[in-house]
């Protein structure tokens, strides 16, 4: 109200009609100006896609859909024979076994933050998390594989190893021999660099809760675990699983951290602890000396990386939707 | 007025003598990078035009000096005849390396353990996995080694390394050869992929029982311990600078057409069998050859007073014999 009518002072009682236009244009300009500003992020995407796919059309004629299934990855043989499988296998390997260990301690962290943790031990763990996220991911993948890499390959995995010895499935998935660079290692650093999107995101959500609808479960006398699991997950679900989302999203494309401690190797093995690589971990350490079929191989990964996390999202939303739709009923 | 013209006539200076001191550019071989940039700085401080080199991979340096964006290229792994004609590119060998292998056993110290081709070549695919396989054992008679398991690694990145080293591997193994050949990037059959010779470097220093394959001033720096060679004499070398001198002085250089040699398991009883070399390419008739005969003089410089600097790094110079030969090449090749 104040401004209109300084600029009605300013323009004279008897200018009313074009003040009113100069705030026309002013809203029309503001209008096109974020218009352009939205249709840019389609165009980029658009045209990010376009390139992939221009790209990846050599090595697409060359190999067909046998590229999904094919494990082989010999660049220098003639012609190059490719395959997606190691890479897909090692990326889907990494981020699931990153999600199974980053959403509970993600979430445990949060329902402690937020329920459970005295006053003034809430400041410091908040903190702590919010400079997890600050750190560059470079120096997880040093720590990773000075320190986490050793100290697992020396403790941790010959103790699973020892104790799943002979046990069948389970002996083979932590089958040895220990190694300081494997898909478990790149797994764990992961989770601990997706905990606090997990956290972060939960907290904030979950301070959104009413605190009636808590007080009346408290009254009615539930305990902690009731209200957290009847009362703050039902009503931020959407928050949460938001979060999660977001974090899988950084575990499947991650780069530098994984390239450090994974062990860049194209084939599968069923052992989680023997060297692996992902799909951007292959495209960082091959792209730069890499030409014709073989690069055009890698735009293909990064193509299949682009379609990967789309359906995952694709995927959240459609659980999303149905989670909404049964809450509903 | 006259001040107005002073104004003037300098900046007129300024532009004709920056268009004269304009720099040389290139791309390709990270391998030449710490040398080249070495002899830039010299070349800077005596000539007054500087060197803009980046070393963004032997494969697109080729990339960029075919579509002429850049002066010269730079690459590890040299480029066929057939290849060059094509092209109109003139090539030939700039510096030279050595690349050792290197592992890391308890007990055992730099220079201790001698291996042969074939079984490193066995190694590397995988048909020998215990440091005390009878093969490693008949190589080393003296020492104790272990009953463990050997970790491999390699390159994960495609480089000029793995080239050489792999092209070794094939002249040594016919097994190698067929299975898995040479490349810059090629299929291991074994093993874990660390980024660069900095990667390797630290993989071998921080884990036991492991071996790899470096550029041997890494290996140098980082107190690695490296292995000996049985070289294709039959003769066990140790990796010193001789021995990467005697394996470039018998290089046959002189008929070889565009200089392709690949310096892996040349004759000689002192040569080292795993020599690298970086080339340069430049076009025959470049479109600016003002540019092209700049980039000759900081050549012909690095030749004649870059040989220490290159020793001070641990790279190999060219001998002189064939620094008079390309020479040669490029008053016949390259157009001025």
């Amino acid at each position: 109200m104040a401004v209109q009518s300084d600029v009605m002072e300013a323009a004279g009682p008897y200018d009313r009609a074009r003040a009113l236009n100069a705030f026309k244009l002013g809203d029309v300009t503001f209008y096109w100006i974020t218009r352009i500003c939205a249709i840019s992020v389609l165009l980029i995407l658009g045209g990010i896609i376009l390139s992939l796919i221009v790209g990846a059309w050599p090595a697409m004629k060359q190999y067909g859909f046998a590229f999904l299934w094919t494990q082989r990855w010999a660049p220098s043989a003639d012609p190059p024979v490719l395959g997606a499988l190691g890479p897909v296998y090692g990326t889907l390997v990494t981020s699931f076994i990153a999600m199974l260990i980053a959403i509970p301690v993600g979430l445990g962290i949060a329902i402690f933050l937020t329920e459970l943790c005295p006053q003034w031990l809430r400041r410091p763990i908040g903190i702590a998390i919010e400079l997890l996220a600050g750190i560059p991911s470079i120096i997880y993948g040093m720590w990773g594989f000075f320190v986490l890499g050793p100290f697992l390959a020396y403790t941790f995995q010959p103790f699973m190893i020892s104790i799943f010895d002979g046990v069948p499935v389970l002996g083979s998935i932590f089958g040895g021999p220990p190694s300081y660079l494997s898909l478990f290692n790149a797994a764990l650093i992961l989770a601990i660099m997706v905990l606090p999107f997990i956290t972060a995101i939960s907290v904030d959500v979950f301070k959104t809760v009413p605190p009636v609808l808590k007080e009346a479960a408290y009254g009615v006398g539930c305990t902690t675990w009731e209200v957290v699991r009847n009362v703050v997950i039902p009503y931020t679900r959407v928050g949460v699983i938001g979060g999660i989302m977001l974090a899988l999203g950084r575990a499947l494309g991650e780069t530098m951290a994984v390239t450090f401690i994974i062990g860049n190797s194209f084939r599968i093995t069923s052992s989680i602890f023997a060297p692996g690589t992902t799909i951007s971990a292959a495209i960082a350490s091959e792209f730069a000396e890499s030409d014709g079929l073989h690069q055009s191989g890698l735009i293909l990964l990064g193509l299949l990386l682009f379609v990967l996390t789309f359906f995952v999202l694709a995927a959240a939303r459609l659980m999303l939707l149905r989670l909404e739709r049964k809450a509903g009923k | 007025m006259n001040f107005v013209k002073a104004i003037v006539a300098a900046g007129l200076v300024a532009v004709s003598t920056s268009a004269f001191a304009a720099d040389i550019t290139g791309a390709g071989s990270t391998f030449i990078f710490p040398v080249l940039s070495k002899w830039a700085d010299a070349y800077k401080k005596e000539s007054g035009s500087g060197v803009n080199y980046q070393s963004i991979g032997s494969g697109a340096g080729i990339k960029q000096i075919q579509a002429k964006t850049v002066t010269f290229g730079a690459t590890d792994a040299p480029l066929k005849a057939d290849q060059l004609e094509k092209d109109g590119l003139a090539q030939w060998p700039m510096i030279m390396g050595a690349i050792v292998p290197v592992v890391n056993i308890d007990g055992v110290k730099a220079g201790d353990m001698a291996l042969d081709g074939d079984t490193l070549a066995k190694i590397y695919l995988g048909t020998i996995t215990k440091w005390d396989d009878p093969a490693i054992k008949k190589l080393n008679p003296k020492l104790n080694l272990p009953s463990a398991a050997i970790s491999v690694v390699h390159r994960a990145d495609g480089s000029g390394t793995t080239f050489n080293f792999t092209d070794y591997l094939s002249k040594v193994s016919a097994d190698w050869k067929s299975k898995v050949g040479s490349g810059t990037a090629v299929e291991w059959p074994v093993g874990v992929g660390a980024k660069g010779n900095e990667g390797v470097s630290g993989n071998i220093g921080q884990a036991k029982n492991t071996i790899g394959y470096v550029e041997y001033a890494y290996a140098k720096q980082n107190k690695l311990t490296y292995t000996a060679l049985v070289n294709k004499a039959g003769k066990t070398i140790e990796p010193t600078n001789e021995a990467f001198q005697a394996a470039a002085s018998n290089a046959d250089w002189a008929n070889a057409p565009g200089y392709y040699l690949i310096l892996t398991d040349q004759p000689g009883d002192k040569s080292w069998p795993i020599v690298a070399s970086t080339f340069i390419l430049m076009h025959k008739d470049a479109t600016d050859k003002v540019a092209s005969q700049e980039a000759l003089k900081f050549f012909k410089f690095a030749f004649e007073k870059g040989g220490k600097m290159a020793e001070e790094l641990d790279y190999i110079p060219m001998p002189e014999s064939v620094v008079k030969q390309i020479e040669k090449t490029w008053s016949a090749e390259i157009k001025s």
